[in-house]
């Protein structure tokens, strides 16, 4: 363990030296005669509700091209970020194809990671995407990525619990807090669970009381203007007023546990985690049991961050002929009707949204509209850096440790450090 | 390091060549080439290893120290994609970052916590490895038994036992709380209030360093003649005399190694705190390494020279703790 002195001096070091090694090709393939053969290894991050049918699906690529084995790979969302740019800039181990968060995709395209698409065949029929799904796949004039699937957040609720408390869905997060009143002198069951450890789950707050991260436009960091302030008050309040539960730690899990087995009557959550509340007590006999509503709104407006996945091609790929063939299946029409069929998730393509099984698909019914008035976040290179000082102030303001106002500030200084030309 | 056997034929070619070079025309034969043709044979065997060292260590750390003088980061250091060829832009900014990281109240803040951390694991591993120790040295029914329990901790794998503890102590699932509830005890917030992580965060290491500990300790608890503490009984020491004048004293060079060694081990201790609580709730169980990881691999744009500069201050630190330990130990007549 003597290494251990040194290795903290090499962590930097080692990701660079890798990062200098030439590059190997690795990767045979392509196109034969104009037939595609090879390899295509492709990362997927869906969450483990989700990933048998993503892999079927997958796989599916295999029957339209023989010649073409899929190497699929399921990595976890949380290291997906890490993972990708340890091999993308070390130059060994990046996959064909990855499923990219929308924020990721400045970031790999501004490193050099992703090949452009504009001219290949992934981008295949780009007129269908819905406008807003497409926008976040654009980096300086060029498109790096296919949307494969569009989301927000929306609040989950047990409809048996709600009504047994003899409360309507909550609009608002003031009705959300009188709502959790009811339900506890009823049931004793808590109202909300608020995830106190993501930084995402701020954004509907601060978007409620009209305020956002940043002005792109103008250069403008306004998270420290006092609706960042005022997101945390309402956050905080929720949280002390015992109206709902926070973690510091493992909130995706504790949040999806606590909601499907009942233990809390509603939750903010987006449509990849409706597959495992189905799979829970509360709705695993009675799927009608789980409902869901927009995002409650703040004392100004509704408002949920605009989330989502798109498909990007690695650009050291040893096969980018059958990558962006990969590409185009991934995001066909047919694929999306599939993945909502299976999984509830949501089409970035207008036209699937007129086939019967997507129409009539309940959670696409809801999630539809409420997709179409989520707010866009800046699709800048540093967007997904966004979150992290969130992170650190969120934990501090819901502990009590520093007030809303030295919350929101703090975020605003770390942002004018990050993005050097923003005031 | 064990020595491969398999590779004689090329240490065989590398001694060559040290002696070779040691050959100077019309010169007497200087010390360094007596050396060599005395030794040459230890010269080489020990050259792979310091090969391997030079290379996987020694580079990286020149290279390391090297970055930590510049502004590298991810977006500007070489990279070569596919048929995307980014040269490197990043340049010399001197000290820069070593003044801006002692300026900033993050250092000093992940430095005390970092001192507070390895201070309390290894004090409270020790008292519990030396305790456990002494009772083991002792004849007792299935010794042996309760030796191999204690040394299970260690053979488990490091990210085993913390992702088990990690469940254990989950406020509203975990079996932790749950047996507090039994017992009519409100649920604890484990790992997500700071003062209680913190607590988390050392038990687990506790419990990981304690089988350590023990071992050494009961080495160094057999190494000592069982006759001093016979002429100690027929003197009339009492139990806690004898531990005070005879194996305190004796387990010392034993003890003041693995001191150090774990205080070594303890500061960098990545897996722990990572896997617990990824340094949270917030920032408050960030140490040193892993704030130097969290620059390097999680912000975006990763930062090469920040990060570098962290360990580059790291490593300073317990070299002069390491040294100072040392010099404290010599004036006390110990040899190390």
């Amino acid at each position: 363990m003597r290494r251990g002195i040194a290795a903290t001096g090499l962590i930097a070091a080692l990701a660079l030296t890798a990062a200098a090694c030439g590059g190997d090709d690795e990767g045979s393939g392509g196109s034969k005669g104009g037939k595609l053969s090879g390899t295509v290894t492709f990362w997927d991050t869906s969450n483990d509700a989700e990933k048998g049918a993503y892999e079927k699906i997958a796989k599916g690529f295999e029957k339209l091209h023989p010649d073409v084995e899929v190497d699929y790979v399921n990595v976890p969302f949380g290291e997906a970020n890490a993972k990708f740019k340890n091999a993308a800039g070390g130059n060994s181990g990046a996959p064909d194809v990855m499923r990219t968060e929308v924020a990721w995709t400045q970031d790999f395209a501004s490193l050099g990671y992703l090949a452009p698409l504009d001219g290949t065949v992934a981008l295949d029929k780009a007129d269908d995407y819905l406008p807003q799904a497409a926008a976040s796949t654009k980096f300086k004039g060029k498109t790096y990525a296919a949307p494969q699937t569009i989301d927000t957040l929306a609040l989950f609720y047990n409809k048996k619990m709600l009504k047994d408390a003899g409360v309507e869905v909550p609009t608002s997060f003031d009705e959300v807090k009188s709502a959790a009143k009811k339900i506890r002198s009823k049931s004793g069951k808590t109202g909300l669970y608020l995830r106190g450890d993501d930084p995402y789950y701020y954004l509907p707050y601060l978007y409620g009381e009209g305020g956002d991260l940043l002005d792109t436009k103008n250069k403008k960091v306004t998270v420290d203007e006092p609706e960042g302030a005022e997101a945390f008050s309402v956050m905080k309040d929720l949280v002390d007023s015992k109206a709902a539960v926070t973690d510091a730690s493992d909130g995706y899990n504790n949040q999806l546990n606590a909601f499907k087995d009942g233990d809390v009557a509603m939750a903010l959550d987006g449509p990849w985690s409706i597959q495992g509340a189905l799979q829970g007590k509360e709705f695993k006999s009675d799927k009608g049991n789980l409902g869901v509503a927009p995002a409650p709104a703040g004392s100004a407006r509704q408002g949920a961050p605009q989330g989502g996945w798109n498909l990007a091609a690695y650009a050291g790929s040893g096969n980018l002929d059958a990558s962006y063939e990969f590409i185009k299946y991934m995001s066909s029409a047919k694929v999306q009707q599939q993945t909502t069929e299976q999984l509830s998730l949501l089409p970035t393509r207008t036209s699937v949204y007129d086939v019967k099984s997507v129409k009539d698909n309940q959670m696409v019914q809801f999630f539809k509209p409420a997709v179409a008035k989520s707010v866009q976040r800046p699709w800048i290179p540093e967007a997904n850096a966004l979150f992290e000082p969130i992170r650190l102030q969120l934990e501090k303001v819901l502990s009590g440790k520093s007030s809303p106002e030295k919350g929101a500030k703090g975020i605003g200084d770390a942002y004018r450090k990050l993005l050097k030309d923003y005031k | 390091m064990a020595v491969e056997t398999g590779r004689s034929v090329a240490k065989a070619a590398d001694a060559e060549g040290i002696r070779g070079r040691g050959h100077r025309p019309g010169k007497k034969p200087g010390r360094l080439r007596r050396t060599f043709a005395t030794h040459w044979y230890a010269w080489a065997m020990v050259a792979p290893v310091v090969t391997v060292i030079g290379v996987i260590v020694g580079y990286p750390l020149v290279r390391g120290m090297y970055l930590s003088t510049t502004n590298a980061n991810e977006a500007n250091v070489e990279r070569h994609i596919g048929v995307n060829d980014i040269p490197a832009t990043y340049e010399s900014v001197g000290l820069d970052n070593y003044r801006a990281i002692l300026s900033d109240g993050v250092f000093w803040d992940r430095l005390t916590w970092t001192v507070v951390w390895t201070v309390s694991c290894v004090a409270l591993s020790f008292a519990l490895g030396l305790a456990l120790a002494t009772m083991l040295n002792r004849k007792l029914a299935g010794r042996s038994f309760y030796r191999m329990a204690l040394i299970l901790p260690w053979a488990v794998p490091a990210f085993v036992s913390v992702f088990t503890w990690r469940l254990l102590f989950n406020e509203k699932k975990g079996l932790l709380n749950k047996l507090l509830a039994g017992g009519g005890i409100d649920a604890v917030p484990w790992l997500n209030d700071p003062t209680w992580a913190k607590i988390s965060v050392i038990t687990v290491n506790v419990w990981l360093g304690v089988p350590f500990m023990l071992v050494a300790m009961l080495g160094g608890l057999q190494s000592i003649p069982g006759e001093l503490y016979e002429a100690a009984e027929m003197d009339g020491a009492n139990a806690w005399q004898r531990f005070r004048h005879i194996t305190l004293p004796g387990l010392r060079t034993v003890a003041s190694t693995v001191i150090l060694i774990s205080g070594i081990w303890t500061f960098n201790m990545f897996p722990v705190i990572f896997l617990l609580t990824r340094g949270g709730p917030g920032d408050a169980t960030e140490i040193l390494v892993t704030y130097a990881y969290r620059l390097s691999f999680v912000v975006s744009p990763r930062d090469f020279a920040g990060s570098a500069a962290w360990g580059v201050l790291i490593l300073a630190l317990l070299s002069i703790i390491a040294v100072a330990y040392r010099r404290a130990l010599r004036k006390q007549g110990e040899v190390w």
